[in-house]
């Protein structure tokens, strides 16, 4: 099948390819001419007119908890990869806290056999220890052949120094990263940042230097060891301080942040609302002024949302026995422009790298270069669309957003990937 | 003038006229409570329930005497919290008891921000009982009624809570309230029992008991929970309660009238001495009393509004 993306904005910073009204034809997904299409193509040609609107390499959401297998009654690996396209994603890094962790070649094949006809490419992120027990290290080198992207104990650190450390160097065998949960165990049993607003609100605090100490660990073990460590989430000041001192010595440290914690801070819980508990806590104005600087001196490499389903009942649970976490695939493209780019933090380009390029770099995944003959991975983007968010319409197996209702400025209009297109709320084949 | 609030959640922004309303009420109702017959018919036909989601002794007797001196019924309902999470939601039991027809709902729980959400839930009006260590607004309130008692104002009364601050909802709800009122409030305990930021109320923190009692006139001593203990707040009862017990010495050696408070129940030889506790200087059992005065009269003002 032909079809032509018409009056476009061609965007993508690892080609410098900067093309504006220009038209793409795709034949049965694969990019076969860009610009001086003729008139007999289009007329052969299914066409999209998008009237300016920018087609970018497909964005890549590094850190996504899917709930397969273990609670399918949440997310399902197919309704999390409906999410991601639906918020503008063609490829997704999923976390290993399924029941069971992803701690064995036969659950990563069985993420990828799930996942294998779905528009939305899934790379799993297998646990740095077996069953995420923090105690005997996971069978890492089967894992990374049968495809794992990264290692991570994601919920919580990895549990010692010692494991650590052979964590770090087993993975640089095979230039995977170890992503991180910075929180340091004996401090974790908080519901909300520890500050004035935990002391009003009589809630149990996590303190920011419970992250700070973890992240300190980390640098000065990424440094001993030369393996790769990836900060997920980063939500505190000083954690970000220590990631950018980090950088400058060369030590091989990145680092992500979420929507949520550019866009809000603690005293968005004065409601109680569970929507807005997460772990990280939402921090203090300072931090997030800190996250913003942060993305702006490419201390912090990306943005992803910590996609976190969890069911109607588990949220209505009172804040302190309610579960943290929040969904993010279908907003976060909406709070990134309108937090970041309407609000002139980041240009496009930072958007593209912090969304697109530099997740992959940091996992070894391909980057769509823009060339003649390759499939077709594009997030089409029109940065200036005004829109509610209305969580009954997501495609997510879960509501847990605190976004319902609010009102955004930017949104992705389409995506394509395998042959795949995602547009006005349909997948069709290409 | 009514209360500016159907609901009784906590003492943060509980404006200063809500306060004196209820103090006011309050003293009718102490009056009541001197008759030979304590009764009075107020609340007739109202229904009531005690729901308390963690063990309470005597909140829910001085609750439910006020609601039975005011001729409601009432309904107790215990549970314990680790029973009700493997059962039913508190959503579902909160819409079971409203579905029996209540009026109002005095609730105790473990889980700080609780009441505010049985007021999105519910129609019923919500008394918060203790939420946490976030607020438990009738205790401080009675605490404040007592003082007035004795002083005859608040305003520029000079008050110090001494104990575990971080984890009292008793000491929140009573900085609130007395600040509202005027009072000077300080609060005194190990460093390790001071929440972060608390100094942003505008409050003093004093680290020796010795200039506490010097610089007070009321000292409002919270209960030691011996668990903490075991969770390493302090080293040892022992050492709590040598640098920062009220005890007979350390009044005497300041030479001073000082009002004690206790909410209780008394840690005998910990964070009070039985000399102390059972001394001039207490009024630990008017505060009792005047905890139904003050419940009548918060019932009452909420169970006459709608």
């Amino acid at each position: 099948m032909n079809i032509i993306l018409k009056d476009i904005n061609l965007f993508n910073p690892v080609n410098n390819i900067d093309m504006k009204n220009t038209s793409v034809l795709l034949k049965d997904g694969v990019i076969a001419k860009i610009g001086n299409i003729e008139k007999k193509e289009f007329e052969e040609a299914e066409v999209y007119e998008l009237n300016g609107k920018y087609v970018l390499p497909g964005f890549v959401d590094m850190h996504v908890h899917l709930r397969e297998p273990g609670r399918e009654d949440e997310e399902t690996i197919v309704t999390g990869c409906n999410a991601a396209a639906n918020g503008g994603f063609t490829e997704i890094a999923c976390m290993p806290n399924t029941t069971p962790a992803i701690d064995s070649a036969e659950i990563i094949n069985f993420i990828k056999k799930n996942s294998a006809n779905h528009l939305v490419n899934v790379y799993p992120i297998a646990a740095a220890t077996l069953g995420r027990n923090g105690e005997v290290l996971s069978p890492m080198a089967e894992l990374s052949e049968a495809g794992a992207v990264g290692f991570s104990d994601d919920g919580a650190a990895i549990k010692t120094a010692s494991l650590l450390r052979k964590v770090l160097e087993y993975s640089k065998m095979y230039d995977l990263p170890v992503i991180e949960h910075c929180e340091d165990e004996s401090m974790a049993d908080g519901a909300m940042n520890e500050g004035y607003n935990s002391t009003l609100l009589g809630l149990p605090g996590l303190p920011s230097v419970s992250e700070d100490l973890i992240v300190s660990r980390d640098i000065l073990m990424a440094e001993y060891t030369g393996g790769k460590m990836h900060i997920a989430h980063i939500s505190t000041k000083k954690s970000v301080e220590l990631v950018r001192e980090a950088k400058q010595k060369g030590i091989k440290v990145t680092a992500e942040v979420t929507p949520h914690h550019f866009a809000l801070t603690d005293d968005a819980l004065k409601t109680y609302d569970t929507n807005f508990k997460m772990n990280p806590p939402l921090r203090t104005a300072e931090d997030v002024n800190a996250m913003i600087e942060g993305l702006k001196d490419g201390t912090i490499d990306c943005i992803v949302t910590d996609h976190a389903p969890h069911s109607i009942e588990e949220k209505e649970e009172e804040f302190q026995y309610a579960p943290n976490g929040i969904i993010g695939l279908e907003t976060a493209i909406g709070l990134t422009l309108s937090e970041l780019f309407h609000k002139k933090i980041l240009n496009l380009k930072e958007i593209v790298e912090k969304l697109a390029i530099n997740p992959r770099k940091i996992l070894n995944i391909p980057i769509p270069q823009f060339v003649i003959g390759e499939t077709a991975n594009f997030t089409i983007l029109d940065p200036d669309a005004v829109w509610t968010v209305d969580i009954s319409k997501f495609k997510s197996k879960s509501r847990n957003s605190p976004f319902d209702k609010k009102l955004l400025n930017g949104k992705s209009v389409g995506v394509i990937n395998n042959k795949q297109m995602f547009f006005n709320d349909k997948f069709i084949s290409i | 003038m009514p209360l500016s609030s159907r609901h009784l959640l906590g003492l943060q922004n509980v404006p200063k006229e809500d306060i004196q309303l209820i103090l006011e009420t309050a003293n009718t109702f102490r009056e009541v409570l001197e008759r030979p017959i304590k009764k009075v018919p107020t609340l007739q036909g109202k229904t009531i329930v005690n729901l308390f989601y963690e063990n309470s002794t005597r909140t829910r007797i001085s609750f439910e005497l006020a609601e039975k001196r005011l001729s409601s019924d009432t309904i107790n309902f215990s549970l314990s919290t680790s029973s009700v999470k493997k059962g039913e939601s508190l959503k579902d039991t909160i819409k079971n008891i409203e579905a029996m027809k209540i009026d109002m709902i005095i609730i105790r729980h473990a889980a700080a921000g609780t009441p505010l959400y049985l007021t999105k839930i519910c129609n019923a009006n919500i008394i918060n009982a203790g939420d946490g260590i976030h607020e438990h607004p009738t205790q401080a309130l009675l605490d404040m009624y007592s003082l007035r008692e004795r002083f005859g104002k608040l305003d520029g009364l000079k008050v110090c809570i001494v104990g575990d601050i971080s984890h009292s909802r008793v000491a929140l709800s009573n900085i609130f309230g007395l600040k509202t009122m005027g009072a000077k409030v300080s609060v005194c305990g190990p460093s390790t029992m001071i929440p972060r930021f608390i100094e942003k109320l505008g409050i003093d923190v004093i680290y020796d008991i010795d200039k506490a009692i010097k610089e007070n006139d009321v000292l409002n001593v919270l209960r030691i929970q011996l668990e903490r203990n075991a969770g390493g707040l302090f080293p040892s009862l022992r050492e709590y309660a040598k640098y920062f017990g009220i005890t007979r010495e350390r009044l005497d050696k300041h030479n001073k009238d000082i009002t004690i408070l206790h909410p209780g129940p008394i840690n005998r030889g910990v964070e009070i001495s039985s000399e102390v506790a059972d001394g001039g200087n207490q009024i630990i059992l008017h505060q009792v009393t005047n905890g139904v005065a003050v419940r009548m009269a918060v019932l009452y003002l909420l169970g006459t509004l709608n």
